[in-house]
């Protein structure tokens, strides 16, 4: 599947409260869940395997067996959950570049300084909060066999 | 024992390819070697390569005399340029290039529709109109097996320090820049692609993916929705500003019109 195709018409629908929750950075992390909300394991595998919705796995590898085309941009996501915590997880996805202000990695809890943005996708970021938090839980789970 | 100026000689060579080694942008490559290698070997036969269907319209177009706007009957291309294969040989590794008469950056496609609308009379061709991409496909392959060199002086300098920052500014909801794919990711995998080097050296191409054939405007169109960003129109200066620094990106790579890619 072409760039195009796989990363056209995510669309999800337009989130009804403030596109970008606050959040406060402590350390390398954010400790507090965005929103104050709970993350669903199953709804953030899915995100995160999804290519229009997380498009993670353009850039990153990961336990999806179902998955066969998969990146190798980013590192691979298996066994993330026991190299970070969750509150440096959630950074990580929220805004990674506060870490590593080159990384090709995109904010995806952020609007600022975005260019261009198309129209179907302006003023949103790319996940909302409860997304975010999904991803997060799901990602936690992802434990190097010991 | 080697005579002393020719080992100098030899050292120089040496430590020109060591800079080459050492600087990964030196080396380009075009995006066929990116390609897997069944859509290769379709490139490499004329036969199979399905550009060549619009090659072969292209040929009959240059020949055929159209209608004029004004009911009348136009010059052929031809009637002009006579044989292809010598007047239009060169030409496209040297777009987009600035046009004194026009004022600004014109691209193969604007130099074919500028002749097919003032010097013809005829009605212009629709950008990714069939036409259009065949007239591009086979003038276009009059300069295959040619270096890419376009002029970035004089008045084309101002457009080509454009596109460069427009190659580099991230951009869209995903926000990246050209450069963060093209340049230091190149030869990596995005799902299921390799992510060439971005040379525009084989346009007009055929695209598996697309089932047919497309312009490189059409090319960075699928790059640019891909990161949720708004495209460059077509002939806009933006899009030619980005074309000439992707030409002189690519300077020296041969041109490979009508190139398949998936
Ligand atoms: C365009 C490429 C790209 C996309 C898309 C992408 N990432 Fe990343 N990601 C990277 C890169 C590269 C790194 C390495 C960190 C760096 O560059 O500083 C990274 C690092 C990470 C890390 C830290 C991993 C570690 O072991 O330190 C996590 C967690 C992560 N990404 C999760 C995600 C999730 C979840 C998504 C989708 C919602 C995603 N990434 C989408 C490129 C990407
Ligand atoms: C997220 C990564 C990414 C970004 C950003 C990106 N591209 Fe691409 N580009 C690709 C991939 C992957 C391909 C290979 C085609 C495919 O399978 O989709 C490609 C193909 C191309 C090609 C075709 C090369 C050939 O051999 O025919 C050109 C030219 C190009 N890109 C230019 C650009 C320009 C200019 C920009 C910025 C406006 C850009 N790209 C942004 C990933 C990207
Ligand atoms: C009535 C004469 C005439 C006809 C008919 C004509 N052209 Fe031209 N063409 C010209 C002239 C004059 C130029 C400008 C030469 C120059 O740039 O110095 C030109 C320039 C071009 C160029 C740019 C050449 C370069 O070196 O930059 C291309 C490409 C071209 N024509 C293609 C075509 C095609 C394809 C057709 C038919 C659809 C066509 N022309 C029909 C007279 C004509």
């Amino acid at each position: 599947m072409g760039l195009a195709a796989a990363l056209l018409a995510m669309a999800g629908p337009a989130p009804a409260q403030a596109p970008v929750a606050p959040f406060r950075v402590q350390g390398d992390g954010i400790a507090q869940p965005l929103a104050g909300l709970a993350g669903d394991v199953a709804r953030g595998r899915r995100i995160t395997a999804d290519r229009q919705v997380g498009t993670c796995l353009l850039c990153h590898a990961g336990p999806f067996p179902e998955e066969r085309f998969q990146g190798t941009i980013g590192p691979d996501l298996a066994g993330v959950g026991t190299r970070l915590t969750a509150a440096q997880i959630r950074l990580r996805v929220v805004d990674p570049r506060r870490l590593a202000p080159e990384t090709i990695m995109p904010a995806y809890h952020s609007i600022a300084g975005r260019t261009r943005v198309g129209a179907a996708w302006r003023d949103r970021p790319i996940l909302d909060a409860q997304q975010v938090e999904d991803v997060v839980a799901f990602l936690a789970t992802l434990r190097d066999p010991s | 024992m080697m005579p002393s100026w020719r080992r100098r000689a030899v050292l120089a060579a040496a430590g020109v390819a060591l800079l080459a080694g050492a600087d990964a942008a030196a080396q380009k490559r075009s995006g066929y070697l990116d390609a897997g290698p069944q859509t290769r070997a379709m490139q490499d036969d004329d036969g199979a390569n399905p550009g060549f269907l619009w090659v072969e319209r292209g040929r009959a177009l240059w020949d055929e005399a159209p209608r004029r706007t004004d009911g009348g009957t136009a010059q052929s291309c031809a009637a002009c340029h006579g044989e292809a294969a010598a007047s239009m040989r060169g030409v496209a590794a040297r777009q987009p290039a600035w046009d004194r008469t026009a004022g600004r950056l014109m691209n193969l496609e604007q130099r074919i529709d500028r002749c097919r609308t003032e010097r013809q009379g005829a009605a212009p061709l629709p950008a990714e109109g069939e036409d259009r991409l065949a007239l591009s496909a086979f003038v276009g392959l009059q300069s295959r097996g040619q270096p890419m060199s376009v002029a970035i002086d004089g008045p084309a300098a101002p457009a080509y320090a454009q596109g460069r920052t427009l190659f580099e500014t991230p951009m869209g909801q995903l926000d990246l820049s050209c450069a963060q794919c093209h340049d230091r990711s190149a030869g990596q995998r995005l799902a299921g692609n390799v992510i060439p080097q971005g040379h525009p050296n084989g346009y007009p191409i055929y695209r598996l993916e697309w089932q047919g054939m497309g312009s490189l405007n059409r090319r960075l169109r699928n790059c640019m929705t891909g990161v949720r960003a708004e495209p460059f129109a077509t002939g806009s200066t933006e899009a030619l500003a980005l074309e000439l620094y992707l030409a002189r990106r690519a300077e020296g790579l041969s041109m490979e019109t009508p190139a398949v890619r998936p």
